[in-house]
């Protein structure tokens, strides 16, 4: 009796366990435990700043003294190259965009998050979590870093007043070898975008799908750029883009708030604007590698990103809209009208903002009769613009 | 000497012979055996390590990968890689543009080197020979990308190139020529050229150009038809460090020039995740080095090295 008895309760505490067991997606962490002593990154650049830069920007250093976790970052040159470092099995996780936490959460490179185990997820702006580039059936897949937009950039003493994307493209003979252009397939995009608006014919209605009509339109643009011999620069070597600006040898391109910021600081003439077509832009997000060697150390940084002291510095350093009101506060204390210049909660500011996202054979949609362009498409003409 | 062997009756209490000894004893018999073993394990390296990777990273060639995710599916045999870099005229482009390289480097190289290598190995002063040697391999100390960057800041826009030129009104180069890639190259490989002329030119024997001085020939006969001859395996055995180390090379085209090489499409392409059109593409340069090592071969190279 008493045998039966003790079976029956076993039985039942399985069955507990069970169900606890199938309520987490595989892959998910369920209980967070101590530090491994060590975290490596992939990040975009700017992305995890120790102070060896700028002494008042040092999110590193803090996080290392209290969770004992020592990071190592290495940065990526643009979103697919982040994700063939992260896919190196090398790396606990990463600051990703759009573009490749797409490929990565269905490639399952990146496991899902238990956000139960990270406090100060529950601060960050309901309209950022769980959207398609941060979450798959409704569970996250990361927490968001900070969003912002591809801007256009001009040397003021040598440009005149800007307001669309033209300068860099119908006009952009007048600004021979003076181009700055940012070095990936994902550039294709900007050129669609600005289709979008200039020739309503081809009926594009994302930029980041593509049939094969309006893909070539878009290449057909690019190529007409590239007779004006422009420089390039990616993640990788944004700071040349820097130098370039700074020494005039490029006058007008596109960039991110990070070398707006680090122009005007050291006043350099130069003025950035979201043109009037709108443009390509990223909302990033931290992920943890399914493989992960570290994933407390993972999780304590992903944790540590959205507190308002790293996630404010962060976005800041960056230029970029922070992920919560606290981080939202904490960098009015460092820049003044931080939260209002990214424009952090002004949402009809995003709207004709498009993220970064991947090209599809289907379009990304259930239309049957479409196809567009796909990713390898993208990176096979890239290939043939810079090559030829 | 003490006999090591315990079969004899008087070390009957001696233990039996250690598992080491048998086995010594056994190779001793079997030098074949030895050598098979000693062989094992580098061969293994070799055909494992080296071989086996890189078959596997060729093997790539041949499958095709999802164009979202952009994993490879192994064993999923296509020939797609290869049509797209035979359809596209870009590939071809890019393989002419590094191979005409390749081609101006050795010759340039050729050019600077054989004068040098002359000069040391037949007038120079034993003292000077020796502080020559040392010159040509001093660059060889630094690194390599030591020196591409110091090439960097004398090119750019407003590098020592440029402070140079000015007075004369004309512009730096800037760090976006193709022909900074043909000066950095050459400045890069110009030891590897020079050491196997110099070798080769020091083995020329003085006796046959005094002969071919005492039949008549004047100074440029004599080094058209004896000195080039005998030196041409050492000029073929010098090309082959300069050719090949410039058809694969993508940091000097990356650094200083905006031009794209072969090495330059199957990094970008290999960082990209698309390994199926990498790897096809880097069986270009394997075959061409392959196939100029056969000719090399032929024309006496690899005894000049």
């Amino acid at each position: 009796m008493r045998s039966i008895r003790t079976t029956a309760l076993f039985v039942s505490v399985g069955m507990v366990t069970a169900a606890c067991g199938t309520s987490l997606p595989s892959g998910m962490l369920d209980k967070l435990g101590e530090g491994e002593g060590e975290l490596n990154l992939v990040i975009w650049a700017g992305y995890a700043e120790d102070g060896s830069a700028y002494p008042e920007f040092d999110w590193v250093t803090p996080f290392e003294e209290e969770t004992g976790c020592i990071v190592n970052s290495t940065p990526m040159a643009d979103s697919a190259a982040g994700m063939q470092l992260l896919r190196s099995g090398e790396y606990d996780g990463g600051s990703f965009s759009g573009n490749a936490t797409d490929r990565l959460m269905a490639a399952g490179d990146v496991a899902p998050v238990n956000v139960d185990l990270l406090p100060n997820y529950a601060n960050v702006f309901a309209g950022l979590k769980n959207q398609a580039h941060n979450s798959l059936d409704g569970v996250p897949y990361g927490v968001p870093h900070g969003r912002g937009p591809n801007l256009l950039i001009w040397n003021t003493e040598e440009v005149d007043e800007q307001t669309t994307w033209d300068g860099i493209w119908e006009n952009a003979g007048d600004y021979e070898g003076k181009l700055s252009i940012f070095d990936s397939q994902d550039f294709i995009a900007d050129a669609a975008l600005h289709l979008m608006a200039t020739r309503e014919d081809l009926g594009i209605t994302s930029p980041y799908q593509l049939t094969q009509e309006q893909f070539d339109a878009a290449i057909e643009l690019l190529a007409a750029q590239f007779e004006h011999g422009p420089q390039f620069w990616s993640g990788a070597t944004f700071t040349e883009q820097i130098t370039a600006f700074a020494a005039g040898d490029v006058t007008i391109g596109t960039t991110w708030q990070f070398q707006v910021n680090s122009l005007a600081a050291e006043g350099a003439p130069v003025k950035a604007i979201k043109p009037a077509e709108g443009t390509t832009g990223w909302s990033d997000t931290w992920m943890i590698a399914s493989d992960a060697a570290n994933p407390n150390c993972m999780y304590l940084w992903m944790n540590h990103m959205m507190s308002a002291e790293a996630n404010g510095q962060a976005t800041v350093y960056f230029g970029e809209a922070p992920t919560s009101q606290q981080a939202c506060d904490y960098a009015e204390t460092i820049a003044p009208g931080h939260c209002e210049q990214t424009h952090a909660t002004d949402e009809p500011y995003w709207e004709d903002i498009w993220y970064w996202s991947t090209a599809r054979k289907d379009c990304g949609d259930e239309d049957a009769n479409t196809t567009c362009v796909d990713y390898d498409g993208w990176v096979e003409a890239w290939t043939t613009l810079r090559g030829g | 000497m003490v006999p090591m062997t315990t079969e004899g009756p008087s070390l009957a209490s001696a233990p039996a012979p250690s598992r080491a000894r048998r086995v010594a004893t056994w190779l001793h018999a079997r030098p074949r055996t030895q050598l098979r073993l000693l062989l094992a394990a580098p061969l293994l390296w070799l055909v494992l390590v080296y071989i086996g990777s890189l078959a596997i990273l060729l093997l790539n060639a041949f499958w095709t990968s999802d164009s979202f995710t952009g994993k490879v599916n192994p064993f999923d045999w296509s020939l797609d890689a290869f049509v797209q870099i035979f359809s596209n005229d870009v590939y071809r482009t890019i393989a002419v543009r590094t191979l005409g390289m390749a081609v101006l480097v050795t010759v340039t190289a050729a050019l600077l080197a054989f004068p040098i290598a002359y000069y040391m190995a037949r007038v120079a002063s034993p003292r000077m020979r020796r502080l020559l040697v040392v010159a040509v391999l001093m660059p060889l100390w630094a690194s390599y990308l030591v020196k591409i960057f110091a090439w960097r800041t004398i090119l750019q826009g407003n590098g020592v190139l440029a402070w140079v030129l000015a007075p004369f009104g004309i512009s730096g180069p800037g760090t976006d020529e193709l022909m900074n890639s043909w000066l950095v190259f050459t400045y890069l490989w110009l030891p590897y050229m020079i050491l196997p002329i110099y070798a080769g030119l020091e083995r020329v024997p003085s006796s046959l150009l005094e002969a071919s001085a005492d039949l008549g020939a004047r100074a440029r006969t004599t080094f058209r038809r004896v000195v080039l001859p005998l030196v041409f395996p050492a000029l073929v055995a010098g090309s082959i460090f300069t050719f090949s180390l410039t058809l694969g090379d993508y940091i000097v085209p990356d650094l200083v020039s905006d031009a794209k090489f072969i090495g330059n499409v199957i990094y970008d392409n290999s960082a990209l995740g698309q390994f199926p059109v990498a790897a096809a593409y880097s069986m270009l340069p394997i075959l061409i080095v392959v196939g100029y090592l056969l000719v090399a071969r032929r024309l006496g190279a690899f005894e000049s090295l």
